[in-house]
């Protein structure tokens, strides 16, 4: 019995957004279908691995975390160097020192990390900020400056700090990461107002702030899925690409930070199982960029998307 | 394809007679269509309505029971491709594979493995479902062996992994009172499978090479009497498995009824990761058993976290109860927190009041169970409330200071916060993570 397949007949697509310059710039987005049903769709390009790197020595990472990136950790740029060897599709540095209470370093002092982390590797960039607007408000337009031309990815922007952030990315060529509290019709709002600014759609990654595995990652799957069928099905203000900030999500688990036990077997395995499941659940749900931490997270992901990008035989 | 509401209501009596418990036959309509009433509450309805409608509210996708007693398993009665297009019914079933050429000692530990794989979470405990003792020795009497040596060492529901008819027939010997899962009928041997499972009414999975010889397959099994399948498609491939899964849940909702049943996926990397990754997707993308070759309980602990995670309700907020909680050896001078009754939102500053090693008192809003800032924007965590519940839940009688703390993500509430509560209120940090560096800079 010959069995039809069935097709979706999807009538639009997600936005494809160009990250870096030069051989290693990377696209995202573009698919006309859901994630890796290649026989109903185009999936141009797959998605992406970033690992992420921060301006400061990072306190409480396990040894097995910590050790991969022994030498490096106090030096961004070296750090940063070391993630394009371990394979990195992009890198992105965490703005932390920014933080208010962890040092709140000048928008200068941020501005000069990052024009170092830039010019020590040739793959697309992400700035994340300290996560608090009003600061990121002031550092990342210093940051889009010093990085004029080089076509980052800047964030996160949300609704009470998107402007200055914006304005930045325009004037300095870059795209922006709008960020919003696991709401899809916060999620289009902020990227009505992002493009009312006149930032081009193919500027926007979107953020969904997702949570961990076990800690409200259904959430952001289910937002996810909503968010491709609503690209898929010609919502232009859902259409951009989603960014999935696994790593901070992870690590922060009870599950990543508790050490051997019984119950729970190891650590090393448990905690790099928690952040490539995290990750991977999502990139089904219909994300495109992973940002973890951990190289051997970075491989296995990688590893999987290789295999999902094979044609269905039908 | 199942019926809309209003095809619904054109059969009904239409006399609005209110028997039902519905306003209306069309309120009664709209309630029948969304699954979330039954026929029977309609005294009215004729015998005529009741074959259409039976026929096509059957289940796009049957229900299938695995087991006895309390190692019951049951899988299939799904109805959406999407979660949050309504919700999925029956968490996939997790199997753990058990070779059938262990020594009676090592099979016995491997399966107490098995039985151990249970995890508390949040008070709940989530576990593995099945052992699947496969027939890799090919041989008769040790499968039928160490059949009946599993079935003695666990209540979990059984899959029987051989697709010779001869080794089924011995090994149903000793476990059909389990009513175990029958693996597989394939095209060689589908009648002999077929007959055995009729004989001892068990589950019989089909294994086709691909999505045309199963349907082939499935129409001759059910034509043999059989009605609880599972199917599988052959795909071993990540991808191929994803598509071939998408293609019988589709296929399934569009009413094509060879489909009609739960599937089985097998995840049996060597490769650690890939296979819980795999196993994962499974889970995911709409498989209703999945057989994985590992006990290691890092590896299992994702699996069952992700399958609570992608089967909860997504219609069903997790509230936690409104009220005053303490954590720790909470006294007079503890600080007091405000956050919502979404259970992840009370958990995370549970977790990080926990992690401050400061005692302290939690305020859960009633915010209908969403989070701080859905809450906020939805009007439903607003000064006025708050100020009700600091009032109403009796957290002034706990707290000798009148200090509240707020999430910070809401700082814009505070002012009018303390001018209808008459509290002070400090704004706190954005995620609970920050709670520890906030005591240490503003609580003394
Ligand atoms: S009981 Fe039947 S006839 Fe009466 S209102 Fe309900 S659906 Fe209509």
């Amino acid at each position: 019995m010959a069995v039809t397949i069935a097709k979706e007949r999807w009538s639009s697509k997600c936005l494809e957004v160009a990250l870096g310059s030069g051989p290693k710039q990377i696209k995202v987005g573009g698919e006309t279908t859901l994630p890796f049903l290649h026989f109903e769709g185009e999936t141009p390009n797959a998605p992406v691995v970033a690992l992420e790197i921060f301006d400061a020595q990072p306190q409480e990472w396990p040894d097995f975390l910590s050790s991969v990136y022994e030498g490096v950790l106090g030096d961004p740029a070296a750090w940063a160097k070391k993630c394009v060897e371990y394979g990195a599709d992009l890198v992105a540095l965490h703005l932390s020192r920014t933080h208010p209470d962890q040092g709140d370093a000048s928008p200068e002092d941020a501005a000069a990390v990052a024009a170092d982390v830039a010019a020590a590797i040739d793959v697309p960039l992400i700035v994340l900020g300290c996560g608090v607007d009003e600061k990121d408000a002031a550092v990342l337009p210093e940051v889009a400056n010093a990085l004029a031309g080089k076509n980052c990815l800047l964030g996160c922007a949300s609704q009470e700090n998107y402007k200055s952030i914006v304005a930045g990315c325009i004037a300095g060529g870059h795209a922006v990461i709008a960020s919003s509290p696991l709401d899809i019709n916060l999620a289009k709002q902020l990227n009505i107002l992002i493009t009312e600014m006149n930032l081009e759609t193919d500027r926007i990654i979107i953020d969904p702030s997702i949570g961990g595995l076990g800690y409200g990652l259904e959430y952001a799957y289910s937002i996810i899925e909503r968010m491709r069928t609503g690209a898929l099905m010609g919502d232009k203000m859902l259409a951009m690409p989603v960014v999935l900030l696994v790593g901070q999500e992870a690590w922060k688990t009870k599950e990543a930070k508790t050490p051997d036990t019984p119950d729970w077997g190891e650590q090393r395995k448990r905690a790099i199982l928690w952040e490539v499941a995290t990750a991977t659940s999502l990139i089904h749900a219909g994300g495109h960029i992973a940002v973890v931490r951990h190289p051997e997270s970075l491989k296995h992901i990688k590893e999987h998307i290789a295999k999902m990008m094979k044609p269905q035989a039908y | 394809m199942a019926l809309t509401g209003l095809e619904i209501y054109k059969l009904l009596p239409r006399t609005n007679c209110k028997e039902c418990g519905q306003p209306t036959c069309l309120a009664f309509a709209m309630q029948l269509a969304a699954g979330k009433a039954s026929l029977e509450k309609c005294p009215y309805v004729t015998e005529e309505t009741k074959e259409a409608l039976g026929a096509a509210s059957a289940p796009p996708i049957a229900l299938v029971k695995v087991g006895v007693g309390e190692g019951v398993l049951e899988v299939g009665n799904e109805t959406v491709l999407f979660r949050h297009d309504k919700r999925f019914e029956h968490p996939t079933g997790i199997a753990i594979a058990v070779p059938d050429n262990l020594g009676p000692e090592e099979l016995g530990a491997r399966v107490e493995a098995i039985n151990g794989l249970n995890f508390d979470r949040v008070g709940q405990m989530h576990s593995v479902d099945l052992v699947a003792l496969e027939n890799v020795s090919g041989d008769v009497a040790a499968f039928a062996k160490a059949a009946k040596l599993v079935g003695e060492k666990t209540s979990l529901a059984l899959i029987l992994i051989s697709e010779d008819p001869k080794a089924m027939e011995e090994a149903l010997k000793e476990t059909a009172g389990a009513k175990p899962l029958l693996y597989a009928a394939t095209s060689e041997n589908y009648e002999k499978m077929a007959a055995l499972a009729k004989q001892h009414d068990t589950a019989l999975a089909v294994k086709g090479q691909n999505l045309d010889t199963l349907a082939d397959l499935v129409a001759k099994v059910t034509a043999a009497g059989v009605k609880q399948l599972v199917l599988d498609t052959g795909a071993r491939e990540a991808n191929q498995v994803l598509g071939d899964q998408t293609q019988l849940r589709r296929q399934a909702l569009k009413r094509f009824r060879p489909f009609g049943y739960p599937s089985i996926t097998f995840a049996k990397s060597p490769d650690p990761v890939a296979r819980v990754v795999e196993a994962g997707v499974h889970i995911a993308k709409y498989a209703g058993i999945v057989v994985l070759d590992t006990v290691d309980r890092a590896e299992i602990l994702p699996l069952v976290t992700l399958r609570l995670n992608i089967y909860t309700d997504p219609q069903k907020p997790i509230a936690v109860e409104p009220k005053v909680y303490e954590i720790g050896a909470a006294t007079g001078n503890s600080p007091l927190y405000v956050t919502t009754n979404f259970s992840l939102s009370y958990f995370c500053v549970a977790g990080d009041v926990e992690a401050s090693r400061v005692p302290g008192y939690i305020l859960t809003v009633d915010t209908d169970g969403t989070s701080v800032l859905t809450a906020w924007a939805a009007g439903k965590f607003t000064p006025e409330k708050i100020a009700a519940a600091l009032s109403e839940s009796g957290a002034a009688d706990k707290v000798a200071h009148r200090k509240v703390i707020i999430p910070g993500g809401v700082a814009v509430l505070s002012g009018k916060l303390q001018e209808l509560s008459g509290w002070e209120v400090l704004v706190g940090p954005r995620e609970s993570a920050g709670i520890p560096a906030f005591l240490k800079q503003f609580w003394s």
